[in-house]
């Protein structure tokens, strides 16, 4: 879908493909979410009504995170609700931050 | 008339809060106080929605010396607050949140509302005050207020400060990762600090390495007030630990050894507090070293058709426990998990009738029910979620998930949502455990 977006488009940082496909596949299996990781919007909202996260998920995908990549989440890096917009923007963070 | 001050802060030097690691003192919190009240219209019911604790401990003084009564509902979906309504039709929303999403009419809390002139004269409150209401979610679906009053909260906050050991004059700073509006935080952040000369501490941090900033913000002495969820996932997180001097524990029993890892880790002790919103804390025990529970002084324990109940000492009556609970002399006890119908999920309790009732309340759904599936928690936080089985031909999962984020807490949710044609009742009208299980295993 993201391949025939108007070129128009405000360029983002853009975190590879492979990331956010990893990413997606650590919230399906860490959350035990019952869908596949490529049904996973990259710009759905995860939280509330879109993918339906709470605040017990983010601290568990937190965790997850801080684990894989070596990123420690922070209030006030990003005002969690911000970072965990999406997929593109949680995988756009740890992108930035990756220490592993 | 008996009466209780409303904090026992010796001077008006006194520290009472830390907010942005600076110190908020007795006197200019009375100062926010007295001009916060005055900015109160004469509805008797407010709803506390501050998130920043000390704005929440403000508002909360406020409505205690213009005597109005603090309403703090288990959860704020907009179905509570309709209930909510309806229990009490003059409510009005503090908030510190100017965009506040909540269905009430509001008082916006601000820091500028600070009365310069109010001298240094601690208030003095009627100990039979109801002061506040704090609200379960009932079985029958309607939420259950339980009135509290000034004296018997503070008897029981003071209690166990003194069990604690944290009434010594030194002024610890609290950090709490729960929120205020809970009976747990409510009482061990901010009734402890006000009733026993302790500094409550604004900020809620949320990941591991924001509570570490807001402890070291904090000169010591300093406590964490905290729950299993959040102290597994400190402990998880590759974060340095600052030297603490007291860490509280509650919502959930605490196994032994993560208890002793915590007190390892920041070298101190950790207590445990056990209680429920109908009777706030009773009992308390230092896991590291022991499995017993003592309980507070005055409470007693008795037992009815298996069931546990509590009196005595603070607790305005005889009041059920949904705990399973083996007696032991010298007023101590054995915790052996929650009786069949509590919920629990992250320090949230709930019941299996009362979420029963909210899924088969909704339009369109002809029979349904939770149940605890048998896959595994989550690795990290150790937290299980709920599933639900429902019958629903002319509803889709989305709508349906949607109706029920209208009436409940979004810890839960059902994870899976599963649809069938009809559940395997037996002839009781009773959903047997093994049928659920094999009816989810031959849908996955």
């Amino acid at each position: 879908m993201a391949d025939h977006a108007p070129q128009l488009r405000e360029p983002t940082p853009c975190a590879d493909a492979a990331l956010q496909r990893e990413i997606a596949a650590l919230f399906v299996e860490s959350l035990n979410l019952d869908v596949t990781a490529d049904q996973i919007d990259p710009d759905a909202p995860l939280y509330g009504e879109g993918l339906g996260l709470d605040s017990i998920d983010v601290l568990e995908m937190a965790l997850v995170l801080s684990k894989k990549y070596g990123v420690q989440l922070r209030a006030n890096d990003a005002e969690d609700q911000r970072l965990f917009r999406s997929l593109r923007s949680l995988a756009d963070f740890v992108a930035a931050r990756r220490a592993k | 008339m008996a009466t209780v001050a409303l904090f026992t802060h010796p001077s008006p030097t006194s520290i009472l809060a830390w907010r942005g690691g600076r110190p908020i003192t007795a006197l200019e919190f009375l100062q926010d106080v007295h001009g916060l009240a005055r900015r109160l219209s004469p509805a008797t019911h407010w709803l506390n929605a501050c998130e920043d604790r000390y704005r929440f401990a403000v508002a909360l003084a406020a409505g205690i010396v213009a005597g109005k009564i603090a309403v703090l509902p288990s959860t704020r979906t907009p179905q509570t607050i309709r209930d909510l309504l309806e229990w009490a039709p003059d409510t009005v929303c503090l908030t510190d949140d100017p965009d506040c999403p909540i269905d009430l009419p509001k008082v916006v809390v601000r820091d500028e509302d600070r009365d310069h002139a109010a001298g240094w004269r601690v208030p003095q409150v009627d100990a039979a005050r109801a002061f506040a209401t704090v609200f379960t979610s009932g079985s029958t679906g309607a939420p259950t207020p339980h009135p509290k009053t000034w004296g018997r909260v503070t008897d029981c906050v003071r209690a166990g400060a003194g069990r604690l050991r944290i009434a010594d004059g030194r002024g610890h700073a609290l950090v709490g990762t729960v929120p205020p509006q809970h009976m747990y935080g409510f009482e061990s952040t901010v009734l402890l600090a006000l009733q026993s000369g302790n500094a409550l501490v604004a900020e809620r941090p949320f990941y591991p390495a924001d509570v570490v900033a807001v402890l070291e913000a904090c000169p010591r002495p300093r406590a964490l007030v905290s729950t299993p969820v959040h102290l597994r996932a400190l402990l998880a997180a590759d974060v340095a630990a600052p030297v603490l001097d007291r860490v509280i524990c509650a919502t959930a029993p605490l196994d032994r050894s993560l208890a002793q890892r915590i007190e390892e880790r920041f070298r101190c002790e950790l207590h445990e507090i056990y209680g429920s919103t109908e009777t706030g804390q009773i009992a308390i025990r230092r896991t590291a070293a022991t499995e017993r529970f003592t309980l507070l002084p005055g409470v007693g324990l008795s037992f009815e058709a298996d069931r546990a109940y509590a009196d005595g000492g603070h607790l305005e009556r005889r009041t059920p426990l949904y705990d399973v609970i083996e007696p032991l002399p010298d007023g101590e006890f054995r915790l052996h998990g929650r009786t069949q119908d509590l919920v629990e999920i992250a320090g949230k309790r709930s019941s299996f009738a009362y979420l029963n009732h909210q899924l088969n309340s909704i339009p369109g759904v002809i029979d349904g029910a939770f149940f605890e599936p048998a896959h595994g928690a989550h690795a990290e936080t150790g937290i299980s979620r709920l599933a639900a089985v429902v019958v629903a031909p002319t509803l889709d999962p989305a709508s349906l998930l949607d109706r029920l984020r209208d009436r409940i807490d979004p810890a839960f949710l059902p994870r899976p949502l599963l649809f069938v044609d009809r559940l395997p009742r037996n002839a009781t009208g009773k959903l047997p455990r093994e049928a659920i299980a094999t009816l989810v295993a031959d849908l996955r």
